[in-house]
């Protein structure tokens, strides 16, 4: 059969693609060649002066060691993210999946938190964990945990980690629902007919077919827990305890859009944009190979 | 297609027309104030717009103040500044030294032909915006200052005198021992860190926060917020927080929270959050002056302020600036001062206001805003004006990270405060460069 689909005029493809090529250039190429730009140099906030400085901003980034230990906290955090997150939204998606009675009210409840815009889920944990008025941190000191993500560095870590899978678990178990509904029942009858359990059944052949879900969430986690979760820490725990909460991603928004030190804050992009591009390469080198797409 | 669209356009021309027929000057005022502060800003336009036809104020919210000042910059790199800024105090050096994108207020005043005069103002909030040359560079607007908050019925019930606020830290300890044997759960907590117990206690015990007069004398000045009086009393903090009398509870204004809902029994923030506990402060409370050590010769000198004052963008028109000056002067009066001072619990920012306040018989109803005052209205020093340090947000972020880790005991104050000192002048050396 043919696939391929074919066009009379020589042009006509061309002028298709242009609007979604213009696009990609404005809103992606042009602003990340700005940030390279940018990048190399020092300017005032207001940008009146501004110094051709070579890699002086990225000298500095790395002769700062607490630049450095930002990496282990951001690489740890979105470690945590995407695994719990993943985790998380498979087992809802998987119950989800098995309700028959009133199914589409568990799906609306679990969708609803992708609607939240970051910063109020942010807020929201920070009202539900606060140590003075908290609703969850009264309880938690009732069984004897003093919670304190002011001073605690490994509890303000929990509640960021927290807040943000809560705020990703919607998309996720769309994805994971959909996937659960794609694979064809026959199979799975097939495997009960032979004798095997739930659990064996969900993971040689339920959690193989959904791989292809699984590795593309796994892509999408990482780049969120990068890039989108600055709003969450901004209104939890601004980076703190001392920066045991800085991810990368905050320390360029709190550099370039608060202190208006556009060259450093620039410069920290390029590297988030270079982690992000490496990661994202190995992921579809390495982790795509046990993907079995069909 | 074109006959629909004729009636339309004609409507908005005779509407333009009209519109420049009797058309005011208008300026725009970019604010930060919230709540019932929003709404005075809001009604202190309108007092101006309505005591005159010829020019016309209109204050737009435009978020928190470093959310404006971001806005503001955005803004004047598209060529799209407003006229009028509210600038939050940390931000002064930034404004100051961007070549070119503001205009002086001296100079705003001098352009229209409007009598200025820098020294009605009080000294403290003068020399916070006055440039090295002796220039006024921002209109002093909002200014508030460290004190310190207490709760009357808690000393009563903890034997201790509820009208003799404890003047010292030595004494602040002895109360909060006194709270904590009583079983009171929090003693003594504080809002805005870096500012309270670096910023305005260097003022407060006339040392140097920073060299070259705290940033006034040039670019090149370092931090010093590491000498041994500062070490102390961030040792002295640590072990009360070890001891429970010190309790942490965040960052910027929400240790309010805490002593307004009767959960801490002292507390020092900013003189503004007084509208807060008085609102909601189910008990008695009094203000009072921030506590200093007794050891340390020239102290108390003089707190440093806080808040915003108003810059105006460059680039606009000569009527548009007669717009601004005449609105400034307008809010110079000292009636207008003085109403703003006793609705807000901002200082006065002209010794007429305070006077004229006095005069009323304000204090002897509301005692606490005074504090405020006297605190301020003493004479500055040198090492006590203000400070004025370029990338400034970013130090205080600094000093808020080194301090957690000495409040969560992984760091000792002296390591926490070398390491600031380090890290914020690393960011000097980078501002001075940017703006050499």
């Amino acid at each position: 059969m043919e696939k391929r689909a074919r066009f009379k005029s020589a042009w006509l493809p061309y002028a298709l693609v242009t609007p979604q090529i213009l696009v990609t250039l404005l809103f992606f190429f042009w602003p990340a060649a700005q940030a390279l730009y940018q990048s190399v140099l020092i300017q005032d906030s207001f940008g009146t002066t501004s110094q051709f400085v070579w890699f002086d901003n990225f000298r500095d980034l790395f002769n700062d060691a607490n630049y450095l230990e930002s990496f282990k906290t951001t690489a740890m955090f979105s470690i945590m993210v995407a695994f719990f997150g993943l985790s998380l939204s498979l087992i809802l998606a998987v119950f989800a999946d098995r309700i028959i009675k009133g199914a589409s009210v568990y799906k609306t409840f679990l969708i609803w938190p992708y609607a939240v815009s970051p910063v109020v889920v942010g807020v929201l944990w920070l009202f539900l964990m606060n140590p003075t008025l908290g609703v969850i941190a009264h309880a938690l000191r009732n069984i004897g945990v003093e919670w304190n993500n002011l001073l605690n560095g490994t509890h303000a870590m929990i509640l960021i980690v927290m807040a943000a899978i809560w705020k990703q678990i919607s998309y996720n178990f769309l994805f994971f629902l959909a996937g659960l509904q794609a694979i064809p029942k026959s199979l799975i009858e097939a495997a009960a007919i032979d004798g095997a359990g739930p659990v064996r059944r969900f993971f040689t052949i339920v959690f193989p077919l959904l791989s292809p879900t699984t590795f593309f969430l796994l892509v999408i986690n990482i780049v969120y827990s990068f890039f989108d979760t600055f709003a969450i820490i901004e209104a939890t725990t601004h980076g703190g305890p001392g920066k045991e909460t800085e991810i990368l991603v905050y320390k360029v928004f709190q550099d370039g859009f608060r202190g208006g030190d556009l060259g450093s804050s620039a410069a920290q992009s390029v590297v988030l944009m270079v982690i992000v591009i490496t990661l994202t390469v190995l992921q579809f080198k390495y982790v795509e190979r046990k993907v079995q797409y069909s | 297609m074109q006959s629909k669209w004729k009636p339309l356009a004609a409507a908005s021309l005779c509407a333009m027309m009209a519109a420049s027929a009797h058309a005011a000057t208008e300026v725009t005022w970019w604010h930060s104030m919230t709540g019932a502060l929003g709404d005075r800003v809001a009604g202190l336009a309108d007092q101006f717009n309505k005591s005159q036809s010829e020019y016309k104020v209109n204050p737009i919210f435009k978020g928190s103040y470093d959310e404006a000042m971001a806005a503001a910059i955005a803004a004047y790199r598209a060529g799209n500044a407003p006229h009028i800024l509210q600038v939050f105090e940390v931000g002064t050096a930034t404004m100051m030294y961007s070549k070119g994108a503001i205009m002086p207020v001296t100079e705003v005043m001098k352009s229209a032909g409007e009598k200025f005069d820098a020294s009605v103002y009080v000294p403290a909030v003068a020399g916070y915006y006055t440039s090295p040359k002796g220039d006024m560079v921002s209109f002093p607007f909002n200014s508030s200052t460290t004190v310190f908050y207490y709760n009357k019925d808690m000393f009563a019930k903890a034997g201790l005198d509820p009208n003799k606020p404890p003047a010292t830290w030595q004494e602040v300890v002895s109360a909060a021992a006194k709270l904590k044997a009583n079983g009171e759960k929090c003693a003594y907590t504080t809002g805005w860190q870096s500012w309270v117990h670096l910023e305005s206690f260097s003022a407060w015990h006339n040392i140097e926060f920073a060299s070259k007069n705290n940033g006034f004398g040039g670019l090149d000045a370092r931090l010093k917020f590491n000498s041994p009086v500062h070490v102390k009393h961030i040792e002295n903090l640590a072990n009360w927080a070890k001891q429970g009398y010190f309790t942490y509870a965040g960052r910027k204004n929400e240790p309010e929270a805490k002593f307004y809902s009767g959960e801490c029994a002292m507390l020092s923030s900013s003189s503004s959050a007084y509208a807060n506990i008085s609102k909601n402060a189910k008990f008695k409370f009094a203000a009072s002056t921030l506590p200093y050590y007794s050891d340390v010769q020239g102290a108390p000198q003089n707190t440093i302020i806080g808040g915003a004052s108003l810059w105006v963008m460059s680039g606009k028109k000569t009527d548009e600036y007669k717009a601004v000056a005449k609105f400034f002067k307008f809010l110079s009066q000292p009636e207008v001062q003085a109403k703003w001072h006793q609705e807000t619990g901002y200082l006065p920012i002209t010794n007429a206001a305070y006077e004229l306040t006095k005069k009323s018989g304000f204090y002897q109803k509301s005692p606490d805003p005074e504090v405020a005052v006297q605190q301020m209205i003493v004479k500055t020093t040198a090492k006590s004006r203000g400070i004025r340090l370029g990338s400034f947000v970013q130090i205080r972020t600094i000093i808020d990270e080194e301090l957690e880790t000495v409040w969560n005991g992984k760091k000792t104050a002296q390591e926490a405060l070398d390491t600031a000192v380090r890290r914020g002048d690393e960011l000097l050396v980078r501002f001075e460069r940017a703006n050499k």
